[in-house]
């Protein structure tokens, strides 16, 4: 059991390729993420420098800048692609911190059972019927605002109750298997066995629910950087440009559905990844 | 019924006092005062205020006066806008609110499940797929981007509608924020009724239905609608609390005097008492009608009711 047959995981991968929509959207993940990396070294401009002469240029309309600029005259394109690159990061870290949380609460929740099962699992009942945006809202003041170092973490502080509640399910269901009944009847110790037999085998439902919280993370992130909680000037995050965008909408709508289209690309394309991972990881869903 | 709808009214009483609890040390725990931007105040006098408003009192002392003040419905004053107490400020923004969010809840019944049953009745039809499409894109779009490209569309460019703004008894200003908030929750709906109607069209006594010779249409609107319907009714919970945390985004988006705004308002001007009340009001909000919710699905599905 300790190498996880390669089999399934072989054949998980071919489910998934034979998944049109998910494998579209992968490879669209991909390029915007690439884009988002090494787009703005090709620019001439940086995302806060400001170009006097081209202010609130419509795209197409000037060749210095691709997607036009904004009202005080930065590069749109590498605005956009930066608040990419944060929204990003943002959620893909706040997404490790809630898995993290939520693997191992849920695990040991589940593996060990009993009374600590059920003081764990009501924690997460009480913390779930919390308005949980409240919370991030709450917890986003904590930090000095723009600090987006620490503002992953008040996102990723909520979002792991469900992560847990999947872990624990698979975990009690674990527990009366034989090969955990041969780890324990071997000597191995209580954490070894949550960290070495049960924790490899919840990793499908974990990848699934994972790659499904990154656009949560993200949208979390842009709706914070949108009511200016989140990511602060000059720096950018697609909910913040947006939020600009709003703002201008009349005279250059461009500044509102470039951000938006990117944002509404990513969200879409997660969700059709984690649908069609689902798919593959779990067979019995079909 | 009534017993256990004041048992589960009561039990939410702790949840309650958890919340209370725990916003009010995390946003005291936050760097900054209510009175720190406001223009260089002298020592004196900023002491002078962090007493009158008890601030200088020790942090466990402070929360005992909130929670005494709380038992008598007093949500104390607003440190920024002052003159006001919360609860004026809350109750003058609240009906705006409400209104707001029980159209976008009534606006999202009213389309989603039709749309989702006809998807079903058609399954892999066009209207079927253009539902599903629908339902992927519309749950992928968030409010702050549907509003304002609303907002562009039918307030700019076709002049239907208000773009923003608001005035008393118009409900034209009320339309596009409701459809906005709405939409995710119609794509939901719609992909939820589509989703059960299909599995209770397949089941054992909607065959027998048939078999009785009964008219399709009664099959449908008399047999199978009902159970279809329950995980609707199920996600009537955390839709009104999608729909109210959605209202803090439409209320900015379109300018609505609503009481959301001073949510954001309050973090960021660490009005401790404004951001409380808030949290309370739309806290507790949230946890009754995820309780009405949760007792009207046991009132539809007798399997759950003696439970």
């Amino acid at each position: 059991m300790s190498d996880p047959s390669r089999g399934f995981w072989i054949d998980a991968a071919r489910r998934l390729l034979r998944h049109r929509a998910a494998v579209v959207a992968g490879a669209l993940i991909v390029l915007v993420t690439l884009l988002a990396a090494f787009g703005p070294a090709w620019s001439p401009h940086r995302f806060d420098a400001i170009d006097w002469e081209n202010m609130g240029i419509a795209p197409g309309s000037t060749n210095a800048h691709w997607l036009g600029t904004d009202r005080l005259g930065r590069d749109l394109f590498v605005r956009t692609l930066q608040g990419v690159q944060i929204s990003l990061q943002i959620g893909l870290l706040a997404t490790l911190v809630s898995l993290c949380i939520g693997v191992a609460w849920g695990a040991i929740a589940g593996y060990v059972g009993g009374r600590l099962d059920e003081w764990m699992m009501r924690v997460v009942d009480v913390l779930y019927s919390l308005p949980y945006i409240f919370i991030v809202i709450i917890l986003s003041t904590l930090f000095d605002r723009g600090n987006i170092q620490v503002l992953f973490l008040a996102i990723g502080a909520v979002g792991w109750l469900t992560m847990a509640r999947i872990v624990r399910g698979q975990a009690l269901s674990l527990r009366k298997r034989e090969f955990i009944e041969a780890a324990i009847a071997t000597g191995v110790s209580t954490p070894a066995i949550v960290w070495r037999h049960v924790v490899p085998n919840v990793v499908g439902p974990v990848i699934v629910y994972a790659t499904l919280t990154i656009p949560q993370m993200i949208l979390f992130e842009s709706f914070l950087s949108f009511l200016g909680l989140g990511v602060q000037e000059p720096q950018a995050s697609l909910g913040s440009l947006i939020n600009e965008g709003a703002q201008e909408m009349e005279s250059a709508a461009w500044l509102l559905l470039v951000p938006a289209a990117f944002l509404v690309t990513l969200l879409t394309c997660f969700n059709f990844l984690g649908d069609g991972l689902r798919d593959a990881l779990d067979p019995r869903e079909q | 019924m009534l017993r256990l709808a004041a048992r589960r009214l009561l039990g939410l009483v702790p949840t309650l006092f958890v919340i209370v609890t725990l916003s009010f040390f995390v946003i005291r725990l936050a760097p900054g005062g209510p009175f720190d931007d406001e223009q260089t105040l002298p020592p004196e006098i900023k002491a002078n205020l962090e007493a009158a408003y008890g601030l200088d009192q020790p942090v466990a002392t402070q929360y005992l006066r909130y929670l005494q003040s709380l038992s008598h419905g007093d949500f104390g004053p607003s440190f920024k806008f002052k003159d006001f107490s919360v609860t004026e400020l809350i109750g003058q923004g609240l009906p705006l609110s409400l209104t707001l969010g029980l159209a976008a809840v009534l606006l999202a019944l009213a389309l989603g499940v039709p749309l989702g049953a006809f998807a079903a009745l058609r399954q892999n039809g066009a209207l079927d797929y253009s539902v599903m499409a629908f339902a992927v894109l519309g749950v992928a779009l968030p409010g702050f981007v549907i509003g304002p490209l609303l907002a562009l569309v039918f307030g700019l460019h076709l002049r239907w509608l208000p773009v923003a703004g608001w005035s008393p008894g118009e409900w034209r200003y009320l339309v596009l924020p409701a459809l906005t908030l709405a939409l995710p929750v119609i794509a939901y709906i719609a992909r939820l009724t589509r989703g059960s109607l299909l599995e209770v069209l397949r089941s054992n006594f909607v065959r027998t239905a048939r078999a009785k010779g009964l008219p399709e249409r009664i099959v449908l609107w008399r047999h199978a609608i009902r159970p279809a319907l329950l995980p609707v009714v199920s996600y009537l919970g955390p839709a009104s609390a999608f729909v109210m945390t959605g209202s803090l985004v439409v209320e900015t988006v379109f300018g609505l005097p609503g009481s959301g705004r001073y949510l954001v308002q309050g973090a960021i001007n660490r009005d401790y008492t404004l951001v409380m009340g808030m949290i309370i009001v739309y806290g507790s909000l949230m946890l009754v009608l995820n309780l009405i919710a949760d007792l009207l699905y046991g009132w539809l599905d007798p399997r759950v009711r003696y439970e």
